[in-house]
């Protein structure tokens, strides 16, 4: 079963023991100066924003069908049967084109570093495979952040909102957002007022290129077929003409002879 | 002669420059990081090294596939003497190419890892292969050049008998990864500015890298005729900018009906950041060549082509950068300008791919200097008497 994250914004309190757990379960650097910066970075997978008195948190979507994973020349990302959307450094080689692709912007560089590699939000892959929540969820004191199966999570959502329809926007962020993620959000304002796109597609990513790239086994034999066919026909007309020339020549000597 | 005497010593010192602090700059790079050497953030995981170094070089060594398709596959036999430079061009693009890459990636030494370590649903794997094999190909174009060089006859021969496999390979290849250079951006529809973002990226990016590979052939003639004192080959030139409007008004067309269909073409008439960006390219790289190429005094004349060709070059390099930068700045929130660390090193191969095919055309038979050889005629001992190299250009 494939597990999620539900976090209900209006459950949240800032507390950002989330940022700390996380910080001690990936052997991250944590202070008050790091937990007064409202970004992810190389060195904060995950960080608690703020916009007046409403609260959200940003983190990798762990996305069903990421974009980070099928842009990813040597596999390095993967995403993983149980959810997490995993990275691996003595793969990567580098080329950030995960960075690049990523709709939310979540992967971030070690730019500092003469032997970078990506960090993100590994949705604690080692963790969950043990069985346990994420970190980030088991600390949080409210249950704003909440692990579980994501389609149980997703129906939980659902009920939140038919039940207090007053108190939640309407949209599951992450329920159909690029294909649907692992990681679902829960707001009472809009989720652009904490950069979150609303121009999203609802459709896989990867569906983009795989759409071409699937393409070329089918196109390869047919165009090089094409060339090697305009080949064969331009240089056949080269033959003819040098035959006719031939030909020509000969019978031009034989009249010449008569 | 004392005029091209000064000049050509002007060009070294500027290259010497250029090497001396291009070095500096390698050092920067591998010892203190891509962070010390350059203006790439979280914002923009690819600078000028993506967009001009790989997009834009890969771009311009499109000259070599597209004539050896028109002379060995089209079998259009006037193109003849002018597919060597093209294929040393292209040869030389892809090994800068590379090389710049080993700057771009952030661990550099595991560049061979997509060999076994492999995604096909990454475009970039797709590129990756067909960039790797497409050298490989080419390498094997340039060979016959060498191989005369040194007198090596029998393996000449041999090569000449397979060279049809190769070639049809590499047009094949050069088709693949020029145009997924720009499927590589169909995977952020939300990031890339609708003047860039189309489903038809892979076409577009097809379609100018014919464009520049003709450009290209007519600048590099123009060049070497310049340097080399080699006479020009007006005639050959003028077709190649018959065949270069021909693709750059069906490039032109097809970017006129893909900005209507997808109603963004009212945003060209809306001031902006990204609609200057796009006039800029729109008329470098298609309207202005097109108008100068219709004008038959222009297309007739050795210098109005040669301009076209410059201006056709420029634009569809803006065309690259925009995709790669101005596109999704945006989007990112933030604007980039390159650190002066990656524009020099980005001068640097540059710089090294002027001198290289300098060296290369001066000592290698590159341009068969008399025309009166029947290309299909030629057998090994004819091809050595036209070895006639140019070597007084420095005088
Ligand atoms: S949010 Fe970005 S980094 Fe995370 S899984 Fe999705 S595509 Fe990958
Ligand atoms: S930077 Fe690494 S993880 Fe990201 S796409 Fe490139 S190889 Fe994969
Ligand atoms: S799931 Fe794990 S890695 Fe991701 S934010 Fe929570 S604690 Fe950090």
């Amino acid at each position: 079963m494939s597990k999620g994250i539900l976090y209900d914004a209006t459950k949240c309190i800032g507390c950002k023991q989330c940022e700390q757990a996380c910080a001690t379960e990936n052997g991250l650097p944590y202070d008050d100066k790091i937990a007064a910066q409202e970004v992810t970075s190389a060195h904060k997978y995950t960080a608690v924003l703020t916009k007046d008195d409403k609260f959200m948190r940003k983190l990798c979507m762990n996305c069903g069908d990421p974009a980070c994973a099928s842009v990813c020349p040597v596999g390095a990302m993967k995403k993983t049967a149980l959810g997490p959307v995993t990275y691996d450094k003595s793969k990567c080689m580098g080329c950030r084109y995960c960075m690049a692709a990523c709709p939310f912007s979540v992967p971030k560089y070690e730019w500092e570093k003469a032997i970078p590699g990506v960090r993100k939000c590994i949705m604690c892959s080692t963790r969950v495979a043990e069985g346990k929540q994420t970190a980030c969820a088991e600390i949080c004191p409210t249950g704003a952040t909440k692990f579980g199966d994501r389609d149980a999570l997703l129906d939980e959502a659902k009920k939140r909102i038919h039940d207090n329809p007053d108190t939640y926007l309407h949209h599951i962020f992450g329920e159909n957002e690029v294909g649907g993620t692992s990681v679902m959000l829960l707001s009472s304002i809009g989720f652009n007022n904490f950069g979150f796109r609303n121009d999203l597609t609802d459709r896989a990513l990867p569906m983009y290129t795989y759409q071409v790239l699937s393409r070329i086994p089918d196109f390869i034999p047919l165009f090089g077929t094409m060339l090697g066919g305009i080949y064969w026909i331009t240089h056949r007309r080269q033959d003819v003409a040098e035959a006719e020339a031939q030909e020509r020549e000969e019978r031009e000597f034989k009249g010449g002879a008569r | 002669m004392t005029i091209p005497r000064m000049r050509f010593t002007f060009w070294k010192a500027v290259f010497a420059v250029i090497m001396v602090a291009g070095v500096y700059c390698t050092f920067i790079r591998f010892f203190r990081g891509l962070g010390a050497s350059t203006n790439l953030s979280d914002q923009f995981p690819w600078g000028l090294w993506i967009g001009f170094d790989v997009m834009c070089g890969v771009m311009l060594a499109a000259g070599g596939f597209t004539l050896t398709a028109a002379v060995e596959i089209f079998n259009i036999k006037r193109f003849h003497s002018i597919v060597r430079p093209t294929i040393l061009t292209a040869f030389l693009g892809y090994l800068l190419v590379c090389a710049a890459l080993m700057y771009d990636l952030g661990l550099p030494w595991n560049i061979w890892h997509p060999l076994i370590m492999r995604n096909p649903h990454s475009v970039m794997f797709e590129v990756a292969y067909c960039v790797m094999l497409y050298t490989t190909v080419l390498a094997l174009e340039f060979s016959p050049i060498v191989l005369e060089h040194f007198h090596l006859h029998r393996a000449l021969k041999i090569v000449r008998s397979v060279m049809v496999v190769f070639v049809i390979l590499g047009v094949l290849l050069s088709t693949l990864h020029q145009s997924s250079l720009g499927t590589l951006y169909l995977i952020m529809p939300n990031k890339l500015h609708p003047f860039w973002y189309s489903p038809l990226l892979p076409v577009f990016f097809f379609l100018s890298a014919i464009s520049v590979g003709l450009a290209m052939t007519i600048f590099e003639s123009s060049m070497s005729s310049k340097y080399f004192g080699r006479e020009i080959e007006l005639p050959i030139l003028r077709d190649l900018g018959r065949v270069l409007v021909v693709v750059l008004a069906l490039y032109g067309i097809l970017k006129f009906e893909d900005l209507y269909h997808r109603h963004v073409l009212g945003l060209v008439f809306v001031s902006g950041y990204e609609q200057r960006f796009f006039l800029l390219e729109i008329f470098l790289s298609v309207l202005i060549p097109l108008g100068m190429l219709l004008v038959p005094k222009i297309r007739e004349n050795a210098q109005g082509l040669y301009l076209a060709a410059v201006l056709c070059l420029l634009g569809f390099v803006t065309n690259r950068l925009n995709v790669a930068i101005t596109g999704v700045e945006s989007a990112m929130g933030g604007r980039y300008t390159p650190k002066w660390t990656e524009v020099v090193i980005t001068a640097m191969f540059v710089a090294l791919g002027f001198a290289i095919f300098g060296f290369a055309a001066k000592y290698l038979p590159i341009f068969p200097e008399e025309k009166a050889h029947a290309p299909a005629m030629r057998k090994p001992e004819t091809v050595m008497s036209d070895f006639a190299v140019p070597v007084h250009a420095g005088d």
